[in-house]
């Protein structure tokens, strides 16, 4: 035969070979072991995943291209490879409390939670529009189902079907942006698609457009937010800790990777877009989150303006634009973990609760637990010196130094808006008459919230790893 | 001439269907249609020399999926004509996106047409020698052998999804265990006791 | 016309002929059956009352699932079909890419089976 039917280089591909593989061994372990097997399956997901990490970091450094170029294992890859896998574990480690009160533990959950995580992988490294999009259907088609897997629910079922029709629509959009894309440039790749739209022209414009906004769904980013609320509210809450932190990562990573890959030559055509979308996301996260009474589609608010955040990085489009990006996602990823950790364990005799006025007076009752989300809410509103206000900083100086000031200002002022609804779940929790106790926190819970914690306030005295990561990530997407 | 006719057939059924679904009132015409919508979409990629596509879309489609819809709508215990109202105040503005999508797929196919501006990487043009099934079968399992795996994956997500959300086992349901049966034999099966007269038996 | 439709032809004509066949069909009753309608020769018949409520009903959801899983396993034939016409050209690799696949959605089944979602209860 031809020189086709030569074996592709795999070793790049290790990391997902290795979840892909492992979840289908699991998948035959609960098949064959019933729901009893649960927890094994739960347990060596975690292992899986933490495996598929340590071999992102051990495979040869530098950039590693196989499959024709449909598959990039670069320093930028290789960063949000990794904070996926371990947002991923942190997921099911948390869920595991969770579902055994709620008597759902199976093992369908974890082995669907590594095939998200193997399409996220690939999304995270796709080199073609192709490529793009299996990953991300791989990773999208996993949420759809653990949306709604507390299936006697209501609103969990109502969530995974939002959170499906509006994600086929997206799905379309983006591939109708890729079909024009395609059609205009002829080809798929990358560097092809770069080489091809620096002649300019309306249709490949279009495509963008339209890609854009498929992406644009996936983040979450304002106008194409309206089913975050909903889901985040609807699904059980592991589901909705897991979707604001891993997914979200898979995508902007992806977001970034079409932005400064395929498309540097139009960056004014984006550019445009990409503040549009900034300005509003930031907007509509801070004033809608005020009237919230329950803490998930709070959170679900939140995560809105956190995405627009990171987009002002990304708007300006330079390599510290990125570089911000990588350092917000990651940041971003730990305030969310550790606030979910709190949430989780927002439980009494009688059940979980949600509402936001069920934390008053937690300064009282579970003082530790109070002083670690009060930290990791002023981290989240960007207050110095915690964490969350590095985020902030590095991605506004990076808009600042690509001139777009009227950007980084309104960044800074709808910051200061949704500091107002942060703070005002600390007052709740130190001000307000106590109420009844929670449970105790279970141990799971516990470590995530230990890490996010420390992490969160020790950044600003040893910054110096996360920095050089993201530099070398935003190195080599340039 | 022919071609042509036979486009504009294709085309003009097609499009006809495709309003008749969203117009017609009863929805089980509505999925009917829409199977005649991919029949003519299906001659149309068939014009075009696409002709695995073109079976691959009557086959999965019109076979499968129509009959999935089918089966989705005779399920869907809801009295479509109450669903109905309130239909024509969406109108507004499902008609302003219409337009809008129209402006653009305009503006885009007149840019091209007036600007000449085809695609600036001219790719392999398609081969004349194999047929259409064999040039696809010729890449597919190998040179994008990433692509399909990947696809063989997502429907792996398909399936453990399905099942995850939809099945549920009865209980109280007494189910027929065939190689428990056939392995019976007449001491498992069978326990003869002594009856004492007058006093029954005890089970 | 290419040679690609030429091809076709036949299946044209094929059509052609039974869309006409049943046309005349459909309508040779309008113009040559006797018609005398009048409200209750027209009316539903159920066993001598009237109707009582619409036909649609719930259906098992089972029936839903069945279908799905059918979809499935025919998306994964439709990829059978260019592999099995190039397959003399293929070579080795070609034909374990395949078995990669299947194996992977065999699993799949194995999990279907054992899950009992083949079993109807």
């Amino acid at each position: 035969m031809t020189a086709s039917a030569q074996i592709p280089d795999l070793l790049p591909v290790l990391p997902e070979i290795v979840l892909i593989v492992g979840a289908l061994a699991l998948l035959m372990v609960g098949a064959y072991g019933g729901e009893r097997s649960s927890p094994l399956v739960n347990v060596a997901s975690i292992m899986l995943l933490a495996a598929a990490a340590a071999i992102v970091t051990w495979l040869p450094s530098g950039k590693l291209v196989t499959f024709g170029g449909s598959f990039v294992l670069d320093d930028f890859a290789r960063f949000l490879k990794v904070l996926a896998l371990g947002g991923s574990a942190a997921a099911i480690l948390m869920s595991l409390d969770y579902f055994r009160r709620e008597k759902i533990l199976k093992f369908e959950y974890p082995v669907l939670i590594l095939l998200a995580t193997a399409g996220m992988g690939m999304l995270v490294s796709a080199g073609d529009l192709i490529a793009l999009y299996l990953g991300l259907e791989l990773m999208s088609l996993s949420l759809y189902v653990i949306a709604a897997f507390n299936r006697d629910s209501a609103k969990s079922t109502e969530a995974g079907l939002k959170y499906f029709v509006l994600g086929a629509l997206s799905s379309g959009m983006l591939l109708y942006g890729c079909s024009l894309i395609y059609g205009y440039t002829g080809t798929i790749a990358f560097p092809g698609i770069a080489q091809a739209a620096a002649q300019g022209g309306l249709g490949v414009t279009f495509g963008l457009v339209f890609l854009l906004a498929g992406l644009c769904f996936k983040v979450s980013a304002v106008p194409f937010h309206m089913w975050t609320p909903d889901v985040y509210e609807g699904a059980p809450t592991p589901v909705t800790a897991f979707f604001a932190s891993a997914p979200k990562v898979a995508a902007m990573a992806i977001f970034m990777r079409v932005a400064i890959s395929a498309f540097p030559t139009i960056l004014v055509q984006w550019q445009q877009i990409l503040v549009f979308v900034a300005i509003a996301s930031m907007a509509l996260g801070s004033f809608a989150a005020i009237g919230q009474r329950n803490i998930k589609r709070l959170m679900a608010y939140s995560s809105i303006g956190h995405m627009g955040f990171a987009l002002v990085g990304l708007a300006a489009g330079t390599q510290a634009g990125v570089q911000g990006v990588l350092v917000y996602i990651s940041i971003y990823l730990l305030m969310t973990l550790g606030t979910f950790a709190c949430i989780l364990s927002m439980k009494r005799p009688g059940g979980m609760v949600e509402d936001i006025s069920d934390l008053a007076g937690l300064s009282r009752t579970s003082p530790t637990m109070a002083f670690l989300l009060a930290m990791l809410l002023f981290s989240l509103a960007g207050i110095p010196p915690l964490a969350g206000f590095f985020a902030k900083f590095y991605v506004f100086i990076a808009a600042i130094n690509a001139g777009l000031y009227a950007l980084a200002v309104i960044g800074v002022l709808t910051s200061v808006v949704g500091a107002y609804y942060y703070l005002m779940i600390v007052k709740i929790m130190y001000f307000d008459e106590p109420q009844r106790s929670f449970d105790p926190m279970p141990r799971e819970q516990v470590v995530v919230l230990a890490v996010a914690g420390l992490f969160n306030l020790l950044f600003f005295a040893y910054p110096a790893p996360l920095l050089d990561a993201a530099t070398a990530a935003a190195k080599s997407l340039f | 001439m022919i071609p042509a006719l036979f486009f504009y057939l294709f085309a003009g059924i097609c499009i006809a269907s495709a309003l008749m679904v969203i117009a017609s009132r009863n929805p089980v015409h509505s999925v009917l249609y829409l199977i005649l919508a991919f029949v003519n979409a299906a001659g149309l990629f068939l014009l075009l020399g696409a002709e695995f596509l073109a079976m691959i879309l009557v086959v999965v489609y019109v076979g499968a999926v129509a009959v999935l819809f089918l089966f989705v709508v005779m399920m869907l215990d809801v009295d479509f004509a109450e669903l109905r109202e309130g239909f024509l105040q969406y109108l507004p503005v499902g008609a302003l996106v219409g337009v809008i999508f129209l402006a653009e797929i305009l503006l885009v196919v007149g840019a091209a047409t007036i600007g000449g501006g085809g695609p600036r990487v001219v790719v392999a043009p398609i081969p004349t020698d194999v047929s259409n099934t064999e040039a696809i079968g010729l890449v597919l399992y190998t040179k994008y052998l990433y692509f399909f795996q990947a696809a063989g994956v997502i429907l792996l997500v398909a399936m453990i999804g399905a099942i995850v959300l939809t099945l549920r086992h009865r209980t109280g349901v007494k189910r027929q265990n065939i190689a428990e049966q056939v392995a019976r034999t007449p001491e498992t099966a069978i326990e003869v006791r002594k009856v004492k007269s007058g006093q029954g038996l005890e089970v | 016309m290419s040679e690609l439709l030429q091809h076709y032809l036949p299946l044209a004509v094929f059509i052609a002929v039974a869309l006409g066949l049943s046309a005349a069909l459909l309508i040779a009753p309008f113009i040559v059956a006797y018609k005398q309608p009048d409200p209750e020769k027209l009316s539903a018949y159920e066993c001598g009352f009237n109707a009582f409520d619409d036909a649609r009903m719930k259906f098992d959801v089972r029936f839903y699932l069945v279908a799905i899983l059918f979809i499935i396993f025919d998306l994964e034939v439709a990829f059978l079909f260019p592999w099995a016409v190039a397959f003399g050209k293929l070579g080795l690799f070609g034909f374990w890419s395949m078995m990669v696949f299947l194996a992977v959605l065999t699993i799949g089944f194995i999990y279907e089976w054992k899950k009992g979602a083949l079993e109807w209860d």
